[in-house]
């Protein structure tokens, strides 16, 4: 007999050493996540998966589910909490959506709009982020780093050249380039490379691209997250 | 009987107009809004102080004493106070300065100049002094409402406007609610 859990009310099967998120997803039910990617393992650092269980408040991504566990994620409670984390992810960096050309195509402005966050609410930084156009191909621009680490994992896990890392601790924390030098372009980073195409926000950006999409055609312009995000299996 | 109008007030801060534009871009609804509210300081009506007032509008972010005054003034009158555009709610294009040293961003924009004789920072005591960083509206005081988008459309102004002048909680909902 297959195991199953409750999510939101409903049952979901899953298999064992599945999580939460992956069987919810398989089930059809969205769990907002930013630093989760279905090529990775989890990484547990953004919370914005995180749901209630047994009580408990967990990261979906990273729990295994387990037989008659009872999950909570898509109520006021855990939306509240989402959406306050998403609001310190604002006032941490320098995010003007009006001047980023990842704006329309961004998960962290996608999951803003989704959790209806129309004020960031606490105090804005404003860290002083110098950018980085070193590189022929790839710009990179700090201000918007949300410390998923993708590209870390992906230029070390996937492309084996560990361009990327994250350094410092708490709010001190920040992306550095694996050169002497500190800049891109003197690594050997590819546009092709996956690190360069994970961004879920606007850090590493593609050169001579810029705004190539009117507004209306960009990925989340029609639909919300949560439909794109299960439709594409992202 | 007739409701009695409620009264408005806006004002643009450290903003471009643009949201004002905005809101001028409901079109034949303004016909509809004029028959329900009352302006009172606004651009659209040159009142240069603000009095008792059901709704304030506004637009721009606090980067001169002057604003913080015009703000704290908006705030005093009106019930609800709203912040419209991505300059209220985030500092925006001109909070874009606030990683920089004002005193050398100052320097650079009218001293280091070579078509200007006798160029030098401007300090005529009418003008407002600079803040040292350009803050968000919420920032500086209590803020009921927020209407994010650079600018916000016509047609989100006008539901979040419908839906409070109705007397319902406004909500944008998915399709209204953009940054951009």
């Amino acid at each position: 007999m297959t195991k199953q859990f409750l999510f939101d009310g409903q049952p979901v099967e899953f298999e064992d050493g599945q999580t939460i998120l992956e069987a919810a997803r398989a089930a059809g039910h969205y769990i907002p996540h930013l630093c989760w990617h279905p090529d990775f393992p989890p990484h547990g650092s953004c919370k914005l998966c995180i749901v209630k269980a047994g009580g408990r408040h967990v990261s979906s991504c990273a729990l295994p589910a387990r037989e008659g566990m009872e999950v909570e994620s898509n109520t006021p409670e855990m939306n509240a909490e989402r959406r306050a984390l998403l609001q310190m992810l604002f006032v941490e960096g320098n995010h003007f959506c009006p001047s980023c050309e990842k704006s329309g195509n961004c998960q962290l402005q996608a999951l803003a709009y989704e959790l209806e966050m129309a004020t960031a609410r606490f105090n804005h930084f404003f860290p002083d982020r110098p950018v980085d156009a070193s590189h022929p191909d790839v710009l990179l621009d700090f201000n918007r780093c949300i410390f998923c680490e993708l590209c870390v994992r992906a230029s070390r896990d996937v492309d084996g050249k560990s361009v990327f890392a994250l350094t410092d601790r708490g709010i001190h924390k920040h992306l550095v380039v694996n050169a002497e030098s500190g800049r891109l372009g003197d690594t050997d980073f590819s546009v092709d490379d996956r690190a360069a195409n994970i961004c879920p926000v606007g850090v590493i950006l593609r050169k001579r691209v810029g705004f190539a999409l009117p507004i209306g055609s960009r990925k989340y312009d029609g639909a919300a997250i949560s439909v794109v995000a299960m439709k594409e299996g992202e | 009987m007739d409701k009695p109008k409620l009264r408005v007030a806006t004002t643009s801060l450290a903003g471009c107009f643009g949201c004002h534009m905005s809101l001028l871009d409901i079109d034949e609804h303004l016909f509809e809004l004029v028959g329900r509210v009352a302006f009172d300081r606004s651009p659209l009506t040159d009142i240069k102080h603000c009095g008792p007032c059901d709704i304030g509008l506004i637009e721009g972010g606090v980067c001169n004493s002057e604003n913080v005054h015009v703000l704290r003034e908006f705030r005093r009158n009106c019930k609800t106070l709203v912040a419209v555009g991505a300059c209220a709610i985030t500092g925006g294009l001109p909070a874009q300065r606030n990683h920089l040293d004002l005193g050398a961003c100052l320097q650079q924009v009218y001293r280091f100049r070579d078509d200007i004789e006798d160029a030098a920072v401007p300090d005529d005591p009418e003008l407002p002094l600079l803040l040292d960083k350009v803050y968000p509206v919420h920032e500086v005081v209590r803020i009921d409402y927020f209407i994010p988008g650079c600018p916000p459309s016509g047609e989100a102004i006008w539901k979040f406007l419908g839906d409070l002048i109705a007397g319902r909680t406004p909500r944008l909902g998915h399709a209204l609610l953009r940054f951009d």
